[in-house]
């Protein structure tokens, strides 16, 4: 079997004495679309924290590509972080940059490319996501599903091997949901990424993905492809997986 | 026993706070390289905080000048030598009142914005976003405000001295009828370039250093949240207004 491009093992993590992620293990295959999914404050993010290295976990370990990010020094870390795209959950477009330099960052940061080339690649970029004709206008005349699809094209521009999505469908329409979610199908598979998105949306992840883990109560309770989760006999992945409110995962917010 | 012990840990956070931005500051500048990005995004900085002040600065500065003469030619008339008043008003405003008053003003006008604006990028997860694109904020975001505050404050020094001066002739001259040959030969033969001039800019550019590295330290570690920006906003003014002062004690007992 292939080396899995992203494999965590046994890790903990804990804040103050709360424990956040206990013993969870992950392999995420190359060039799939893998969907981290559980019920609000379970850690999801914490996991894409832990992946691209702003977090260190307290024991276990997060291989990229056989390398433990948590080992990396600072120059490494930021080497490795331009092989990994990330789409923060409202976007994250520099408010002072217009869409065109907001695409245009990680490529004068990074390379040596003319403006010429800058300008071919972020235009094309922006044509793969539909806004080729938004380039000069501001993050802030944007709309919430456009903020996200720019997001989207700036994190792909470095062509990196994996993009991590945090909530890329919240607070969007569903005609802006599935758009973005077609989106990161297309970029997906035209780049060969592997794309990771940390979601509570079962709906849109059981068309979209082709793996799901699915977190609770600090612990990967399940994994398996999203039509096999979805008729699981395990109580609270059938709870989650299908809404159900009554079932072993509480509404209620455990005591710190 | 743990009530001491969190005393003096109140007590050691300012110098541990004091050591945080000492280490913030090499960090800053260790990434000063002679590079076209960096020269850019400088002289950005330095129209938006410099340039955007000069208006206060002119006004307040004609307005001192005023006053400063006013109450200038008040005393000296008592002692027959009203015709000093433009070596009084030039030696006030060149060691002191010209580095001290614009530094406050930049303080409240620029400071204040800058440690917002860097806040702002926190709680909108853009500080994050350029870490995960691999870019140093510290050197992308911190570094070209810091050296803009460096060469702002004693071009508006300059820029509120003239003003100063320019209102003190108007007043002395024009209002009260002083000789202007009088005003400017004692003006021009009083004032030092060395100890009188050259002492007011040194004094400016580390004001302008001090105030400039409170607010991106502020800014940049200010609590993601709407009261975490206004916290950082407060402290800037009022921390960089009172080491202002300080550092002016300071550096005039080594500069008379």
């Amino acid at each position: 079997m292939q080396d899995p491009i992203i494999r965590i093992s046994n890790l903990v993590y804990r804040r103050g004495t709360n424990i956040i992620l206990d013993d969870v293990s992950m392999d995420i295959k190359r060039g799939s679309i893998v969907a981290i999914m559980g019920p609000s404050g379970v850690g999801k993010t914490t996991i894409l924290r832990l992946i691209s290295g702003q977090l260190h976990p307290n024991h276990g370990s997060v291989e990229i590509n056989g390398q433990h990010i948590s080992k990396l020094s600072h120059h490494e870390l930021y080497r490795c972080r331009e092989d990994i795209g990330v789409l923060l959950q409202n976007g994250a477009l520099f408010t002072d940059l217009t869409v065109f330099e907001n695409i245009a960052t990680p490529l004068r940061e990074h390379t040596d490319l003319s403006e010429e080339e800058i300008k071919d690649r972020v235009m094309a970029k922006l044509e793969s996501v539909g806004l080729a004709n938004t380039s000069d206008l501001m993050p802030h005349s944007l709309s919430g599903g456009m903020a996200r699809r720019v997001a989207l094209a700036r994190a792909v521009i470095m062509n990196p091997k994996i993009v991590l999505f945090d909530e890329p469908m919240t607070g969007l329409d569903p005609i802006a949901m599935s758009t973005v979610a077609r989106l990161i199908k297309k970029t997906n598979d035209n780049l060969g990424l592997t794309s990771v998105i940390v979601t509570h949306n079962v709906v849109q992840m059981t068309k979209l993905v082709d793996y799901c883990f699915v977190l609770a109560g600090s612990k990967l309770i399940a994994e398996g492809s999203p039509q096999a989760l979805m008729h699981s006999s395990e109580p609270a992945v059938d709870q989650f997986m299908n809404g159900r409110v009554e079932g072993p995962l509480s509404f209620n917010s455990p005591k710190p | 026993m743990p009530k001491d012990r969190s005393k003096r840990r109140n007590l050691l956070r300012p110098i541990a706070e004091a050591g945080h931005c000492g280490v913030f500051l090499i960090r800053m500048l260790a990434g000063i390289r002679l590079e076209r990005g960096l020269l850019i995004s400088t002289l950005q900085q330095t129209y938006m905080i410099g340039a955007r002040s000069l208006v206060i600065i002119m006004i307040c500065g004609f307005f001192v000048g005023m006053v400063l003469s006013l109450q200038s030619i008040n005393a000296l008339q008592q002692f027959g030598a009203s015709d000093q008043v433009s070596l009084l008003v030039g030696k006030s405003l060149f060691r002191e009142l010209g580095p001290v008053l614009t530094a406050l003003l930049f303080a409240g006008r620029a400071g204040t914005s800058i440690a917002a604006e860097i806040g702002l990028m926190k709680a909108t997860s853009q500080i994050e976003a350029m870490q995960l694109m691999a870019i140093d904020p510290v050197q992308r975001i911190a570094l070209p405000r810091f050296l803009a505050g460096v060469i702002s404050v004693p071009l508006l020094t300059a820029l509120f001295n003239a003003f100063a001066i320019m209102g003190a002739v108007i007043f002395s001259v024009g209002v009260m009828g002083l000789d202007p040959g009088v005003f400017w030969s004692k003006l021009q033969t009083g004032i030092l370039f060395g100890k009188d001039f050259m002492g007011g800019v040194w004094k400016s550019v580390v004001f302008g250093g001090i105030i400039s590295l409170i607010a991106v330290f502020f800014g940049y570690y200010a609590k993601p949240t709407g009261e975490g920006v206004g916290t950082a906003t407060t402290q800037t003014v009022v921390l960089s207004s009172v080491l202002v002062l300080i550092f002016d004690f300071i550096m005039t007992s080594f500069l008379i």
